[in-house]
């Protein structure tokens, strides 16, 4: 029997060999820069010193997470900015394409829809340096809104490097960036709504709104509960590349999450461990909170992002 | 989507029959106040994306006379002149991160485009040798994502750190492409393929004559996603390169824009010239950084217009 399996597994490499070694280099590729950092977590368990390299570090058993249960100032900052700006995004940012897409798809223009979401898919494509750019240039304390109300004679209004407004600036250029980008799943649930659902809901006697609320709506809630289910697994994760480039300005206090204090105690400040540590659970609870989503869904009648 | 072309055309004539057919008055407009409201919301929000664009870009083209006048920008360049973009493509530091950001994205385009389709391509024909292991290997990883330590140490651990291979390597493909072209390749004509195949055509002949060609389209758009995505990468080269001799253009831009440090006239090779005002020179530096994405932007578009992207995140 073994004889016999082993043979065809020979007999299927044989003649798929081809294929494998098609695929070989991406395979490779994923091994060693997705799963071999995953063996790299290892450092969080161990006091890493550059100079020892990964394998000759002593192990340190748990003292890396201590920082966790201490509350260690810095870290709890961070992690409660991360948690704030999360809550803030899925309030505004996360609704935001569904609107706009339901006034997409309310235009009766083919033309028009075309035009106005050619330009508002736009930015989605520009890098944060550029996003970044755009705003100060925009909105900084010389930027074109300042020389503008000075000119006319008004004051100046700081919108940038003001610590208190830096969580309504983060949040607003994530709008700025991808609100239109995220209209085109929605878009696409939309025009597989059948029609017929509008006319018999019209016959009914349904009002616009109506047709909203009970056609519209529930053509999307799948993919909105997808999108959802997907947010959750991000919520420790914020807007890094962003917020890096314009911490600077407006101080950790206001402006560190978790991304960026591994990022800080990590790669500048030298604390390896501790930031493994620290992206180590950050992951495991991202992982975990996307499967705890997935089963809420499933409790709701959704798919989710994958059935079991 | 043709109802509504209907109901659009028959809501502007005068003579209705008696009784409409339900589909026209379910998709009928809305009152004019209501469309009003509509078009304002949108031509708002395609002002907010347009307006940004446009001051950068007449700014970079405007002269010294008409920022000073302006107090530091403009909305139309009155006397446009290219001075700030020769002073910055003269063989300075901005010259040497174009080259840098161009080098950087067409060898990795290539590369990624390269491995992504391959790999595709082996994992296209079910009941392979060890198809479903591989497909999983590939799908969990768009799971979850290494953090920032343990990624930085397997490039430092590989002795990739200040080579512009960090800048490709750990990226080199990219597991939703791996799907999305996966799906594509799978939806050709088996068919075809297979008579091919029984015509006597290898598995590599039948890749490069018959499905390549036949997926133009998907190659057009994931190469440009991967394109985009090197032209815009800016942490990982801030993160591996040290030297700032090798930074790439987004770099760059972050220092003499975001931060606006001064550019110095021997950062700009224009010893002896009167250089450009500085508010010019970071317009010019933002837009050649903007504007390769806007040239690729319009095939970028044509694909989405298709629904290729949608169909596949779909299946």
């Amino acid at each position: 029997m073994t004889v016999e399996s082993s043979r065809t597994v020979w007999s299927r490499m044989r003649r798929d060999w081809l294929l494998l070694l098609l695929g070989a280099p991406g395979i490779a590729a994923v091994l060693v820069f997705s799963y071999l950092p995953l063996a790299g977590n290892v450092i969080a368990f161990k006091d890493y010193q550059p100079y020892l390299g990964v394998i000759g570090s002593p192990w340190v058993g748990l003292q890396n997470f201590q920082i966790l249960v201490d509350g260690d100032p810095a870290f709890r900052t961070a992690l409660i900015n991360t948690l704030i700006i999360s809550l803030i995004q899925v309030v505004f940012v996360f609704p935001a394409p569904i609107l706009l897409a339901l006034l997409l798809n309310s235009l009766l223009s083919e033309r028009v829809k075309r035009v106005v979401q050619s330009v508002l898919y736009l930015p989605h494509f520009m890098s944060w340096v550029i996003v970044v750019a755009l705003f100060e240039q925009m909105l900084g304390n010389s930027g074109l809104l300042n020389t503008w109300l000075q000119g006319n004679g008004f004051g100046t209004i700081h919108l940038i490097g003001d610590p208190g407004l830096f969580k309504v600036l983060i949040t607003s250029q994530v709008i700025w960036k991808d609100t239109g980008w995220g209209t085109i799943l929605f878009l696409a649930a939309l025009s597989r709504i059948d029609l017929t659902l509008y006319e018999a809901a019209a016959v009914d006697g349904a009002s616009r709104l109506r047709q909203l609320w009970h056609v519209t709506l529930p053509g999307i809630r799948s993919v909105i509960f997808l999108l959802l289910v997907l947010k959750l697994g991000d919520v420790l994760t914020v807007g890094f590349e962003q917020i890096i480039l314009q911490q600077q300005a407006v101080g950790t206090q206001a402006s560190d999450v978790l991304d960026t204090y591994v990022y800080t105690n990590g790669v500048i400040n030298g604390e390896w461990g501790v930031a493994a540590a620290v992206g180590l659970v950050k992951g495991v609870v991202g992982v975990a909170l996307v499967l705890a989503a997935n089963k809420v869904a499933h409790l709701f009648g959704e798919r989710g992002v994958y059935s079991s | 989507m043709s109802s509504s072309v209907i109901s659009r055309a028959a809501g502007r004539r005068d003579h209705r029959p008696a009784v409409p057919p339900p589909a026209r008055r379910a998709r009928r407009g809305p009152a004019l106040p209501v469309r009003l409201l509509k078009g304002l919301v949108l031509l708002v929000c395609c002002a907010v994306v347009v307006v940004p664009f446009l001051a950068v870009v007449s700014t970079s083209l405007a002269d010294e006379h008409q920022i000073d006048a302006a107090g530091g920008y403009v909305l139309w360049p009155t006397h446009p002149t290219l001075a700030a973009y020769r002073a910055i493509l003269s063989g300075g530091v901005v010259t040497h991160a174009l080259l840098v950001s161009v080098g950087i994205t067409v060898v990795g385009t290539a590369l990624s485009l390269t491995c992504t389709a391959m790999l595709a391509y082996g994992l296209s024909r079910p009941g392979s040798f060890a198809h479903r292991p591989l497909l999983l290997m590939v799908l969990f990883t768009l799971l979850f994502t290494p953090g920032i330590i343990p990624n930085y140490l397997v490039v430092k651990e590989l002795h990739l750190l200040n080579s512009y291979w960090s800048l490709i390597l750990p990226v080199l493909v990219n597991g939703f492409n791996v799907i999305v072209m996966r799906a594509f390749f799978m939806d050709l004509p088996a068919d075809v393929l297979d008579s091919a195949r029984v015509d006597g055509a290898g598995e590599v002949s039948v890749l490069l004559r018959m499905v390549l060609p036949l997926s133009k389209a998907i190659l057009a758009v994931i190469g440009l996603f991967y394109a985009v995505g090197y032209w815009n990468s800016f942490f990982t080269a801030m993160l591996y390169l040290n030297d700032t001799d090798k930074w790439p253009l987004q770099l760059v831009l972050r220092t003499y824009v975001v931060d606006s440090t001064p550019l110095s006239t021997s950062a700009l090779n224009v010893a002896g010239d009167v250089a450009p005002p500085q508010q010019s020179l970071q317009m010019a530096i933002l837009v050649l950084s903007l504007v390769p994405i806007l040239l690729v932007y319009p095939f970028l578009q044509r694909h989405f217009a298709k629904g290729i992207l949608v169909g596949a995140v779909k299946g």
